[in-house]
């Protein structure tokens, strides 16, 4: 970072605003860099615990589903504003909580962990759900041909249920990081210099609203752009396992293809 | 009919503005939301240390005075579009302020004071803060103090609003924080406050505070000056000042 401060003040010169720009343009990249970081940890964390979620959810007793029902309408019912609060400023409160020792040390007490544990708390329930959704909408046919081959209720979801769900979650999920990307900025509120916090800083010294917020913007959007290229290239890879060998000869009048060859899905 | 009707009413409106610097009732503007120098009591009404300073002001120069409030975003705009005459909110005399405005001479000066626990030694040498963290508020003066000369040693931690700074160093998330005096001296006196104090010598930034009149205005400008010697002179200010603060804020 302190290359490109110096190479870009060189190119800059003293002109204003220019200077200004090249002062202050590595910080918003730091501050880019924790923003991806909150986003790709929470994200991933997310996953982890909205599979198990998921399948608790969809089961039949009540006795099981009762729970992450709750947790879910929770955390997908208050606003991230409120969580991440609730979270940082909301548990500092208690005695009890500030004298855990090396939980309120190293975790509770640090703003990036906390905002961690609120995102992650977040995403886990909006994920969770889409699982659910994605789990009850693979075809019936799919699962009874399992069970006609006397696939178990494990290798059912092992090798038929939860591959299909991933297929069918992914394009939603991509949709959910982006949220969270934008969602991120609230870390802003607890003293965290993401993207955000670190803009407000800067503008709060230079006064140019308008200019540093721009810039932020567009380092959001590229930040977006590069999370939806990787979900494409995902949901590529994910659709070439299950495409089979195409069938149709190439440079064939696409009329006299047969479709089902064509499209074995 | 509605010819003589409408010249009326732009006779009215017309007298009505461009008499307001002469009219005996002035309207002074305060925000409201900021102890204890402006805030709204129980019922609803303004008070506070600028509201009695306006009072005082005004039952000096024998003219009656409107106080209202108005949002801080809008409180520059609102004297501009002739919504009232004056702005007593413990505004800061800075000078993109005074491009717009001008401002009457200071009713009182705007120090830092830093505010950590009482059983905690603070050190204020720069050599010692080295690793401790401080809090502010962020875009204030105390805010950008830090980030000047403690920036490279201690850890600066900057807030939304002055309460969630509060909210941290109770947590004892902040060894200390940097902030405007007077309203941290009110906060001291809340229950939360009452492990905290200050710490060292106040930081003389030279902010002072004025009240703020539109430019053509100077006529007003000139009777509110005035009237502020007057009342420091005469001791009503001291009275004032005591009221809110045991040492002298002019």
């Amino acid at each position: 970072m302190d290359q490109l401060h110096t190479w870009l003040m060189s190119m800059a010169g003293d002109a204003e605003p220019w200077a200004s720009y090249a002062k202050y343009l590595p910080k918003l990249l730091d501050g880019a860099g924790l923003t991806l970081q909150l986003v790709v940890v929470s994200g991933l964390i997310g996953v982890c615990l909205a599979i198990p979620m998921a399948l608790m959810r969809v089961a039949k007793s009540p006795w099981v589903w009762g729970l992450p029902y709750a947790y879910i309408f929770f955390f997908r019912g208050t606003p991230l504003l409120v969580q991440i609060f609730l979270v940082y400023y909301g548990l500092s409160q208690f005695e009890a909580i500030r004298d855990l020792g090396w939980l309120w040390d190293e975790v509770l007490s640090q703003p990036y962990w906390c905002a961690i544990i609120a995102f992650t708390l977040n995403t886990t329930a909006y994920i969770a759900e889409l699982f659910r959704g994605a789990i009850q909408s693979v075809p019936r046919g799919e699962v009874e041909a399992a069970q006609a081959i006397g696939m178990n209720r494990y290798q059912q979801y092992r090798h038929i249920i939860l591959p299909r769900a991933f297929g069918i979650i992914l394009p939603a999920y991509g949709n959910e990081v982006i949220l969270m990307l934008k969602g991120s900025a609230l870390a802003s509120t607890i003293t965290l210099l993401d993207l955000t916090g670190m803009t407000r800083n800067v503008i709060a010294r230079t006064y140019m609203s308008m200019e540093f917020f721009l810039l932020a913007g567009a380092l959001y959007l590229l930040i977006a752009g590069a999370i939806i290229l990787l979900f494409r290239g995902l949901e590529h890879l994910y659709s070439a396992q299950h495409r089979q060998p195409r069938l149709a000869a190439k440079g064939l009048d696409p009329q006299l293809r047969d479709q089902h060859l064509d499209d074995p899905s | 009919m509605t010819i003589t009707r409408k010249l009326a009413a732009v006779l009215f409106l017309s007298s009505s503005v461009l008499g307001l610097a002469h009219a005996d009732t002035i309207r002074m503007a305060t925000e409201g939301a900021y102890a204890p120098f402006n805030f709204m009591d129980n019922a609803g009404k303004p008070q506070g240390f600028d509201v009695d300073i306006a009072k005082a002001l005004c039952a000096e120069m024998k003219a009656d005075c409107e106080i209202v409030t108005q949002d801080w975003d809008g409180i520059i705009p609102g004297l501009m579009a002739h919504k009232y005459d004056a702005i007593i909110a413990s505004m800061s005399i800075t000078p993109e302020r005074q491009k717009a405005v001008s401002f009457t001479d200071p009713y009182y000066s705007n120090v830092l004071a830093y505010v950590a626990p009482k059983d905690e030694a603070f050190p204020i040498a720069k050599a010692d803060l080295e690793g401790k963290t401080l809090g502010a508020q962020r875009a204030t003066i105390a805010g950008q103090y830090l980030e000047d000369h403690l920036g490279d040693v201690a850890n600066i931690k900057l807030y939304d609003t002055q309460d969630n700074a509060y909210l941290d160093l109770a947590s004892g998330r902040l060894d200390g924080l940097l902030s405007d005096k007077f309203p941290a001296y009110d906060w001291l006196k809340t229950d939360e406050g009452q492990g905290f104090e200050f710490k060292g010598d106040d930081i003389d930034i030279d902010d002072k505070i004025g009240i703020a009149v539109r430019k053509q205005d100077n006529a007003l400008r000139e009777r509110l000056n005035k009237a502020l010697s007057e009342i420091v002179a005469n001791g009503t200010y001291a009275e004032i000042n005591a009221k809110y603060f045991p040492f002298s804020i002019y």
